[in-house]
């Protein structure tokens, strides 16, 4: 009983990051910071939701299969993310609302 | 040779952990499908302290749970970013890289990016261009907020190349 609220609530957790991150999609300006809303989902949503989930398995292989597929998450969603921003890089595209060229400190353009 | 002993062990226990049956038939065909992918690695020439770093096992473990705790840390940042209750600042900087292996830049790109409100965008000789949803995560990352983290990447090629 206890862990059926626990895992409604740690689902409802993990679907409201994902809302949340599908919101941030539309709503920030431009392709970069839109990556940034991306990251949410591909993060603490995916482990909220899959963490709701084991705690219905229990100690069972299916647990163990759910921490893979949270594994093969982390390692998979950087590399799509960086190979879309870097191509993005690449072809031109700058962010808008910062400088064209990226800056080494903070100190350094106040001067 | 130590690689391959371990990557076996490694893909043999995923092996018994998906499949879940013990029978000695399924165990058997378990060994045949270990030894051949490990034939089909060794033939690609990718069993390396790179791609298999077991010198680092125990470094990694402490790095995954500091890194889960930014990598929560900054997911609430961004949420109260995206839903308005912060300024979006976004910033584009340059970081120095320390860090003088391929396995160490590619840890601290790939965790920067898994670090929601900042995501690397390029990569030039010590440099990483990246892109920070916020003047105080950039800030942060100047200061070597995840640059410390990251387990210190020592292989043989490189010893006194490092300071």
């Amino acid at each position: 009983m206890i862990t059926d609220i626990l895992t409604g609530v740690f689902v409802s957790l993990g679907c409201t990051l994902g809302l949340i991150g599908g919101l941030g999609m539309h709503r920030l300006d431009d392709f970069y910071a839109r990556l940034h809303a991306v990251g949410v989902t591909d993060t603490l949503c995916s482990f909220f939701i899959l963490f709701g989930l084991a705690l219905q398995t229990g100690l069972s292989f299916v647990t163990i299969k759910l921490l893979l597929i949270f594994l093969f998450l982390l390692f998979t969603s950087p590399a799509a993310s960086f190979s879309l921003a870097n191509n993005a890089w690449q072809w031109g595209l700058r962010p808008k609302g910062t400088n064209s060229e990226p800056v080494s400190s903070f100190n350094k353009d106040a001067s | 040779m130590k690689h391959t002993i371990s990557l076996g062990a490694l893909l043999f226990a995923l092996w018994v952990l998906l499949s879940g049956h013990l029978e000695p038939l399924l165990l058997g065909f378990g060994v045949l499908s270990v030894i051949f992918s490990l034939y089909i690695a060794r033939r690609m020439d990718v069993v390396d302290h790179e791609s298999h770093p077991i010198h680092l096992t125990f470094k990694l473990l402490k790095f995954w749970l500091v890194l889960g705790k930014k990598i929560f840390q900054a997911n609430i940042d961004v949420t109260l970013r995206i839903l308005g209750f912060k300024a979006v600042e976004p910033q584009l900087i340059k970081l120095k890289m320390d860090q003088t292996t391929d396995l160490g830049k590619a840890m601290y790109a790939n965790s920067i990016t898994l670090t929601p409100g900042s995501a690397s965008i390029h990569m030039e000789e010590g440099e990483l261009y990246v892109h920070t949803i916020s003047r105080q995560g950039a800030q942060d990352l100047f200061d070597g907020d995840i640059a410390d983290i990251i387990p210190h990447d020592k292989t043989s090629s490189d010893t006194g190349a490092n300071q």
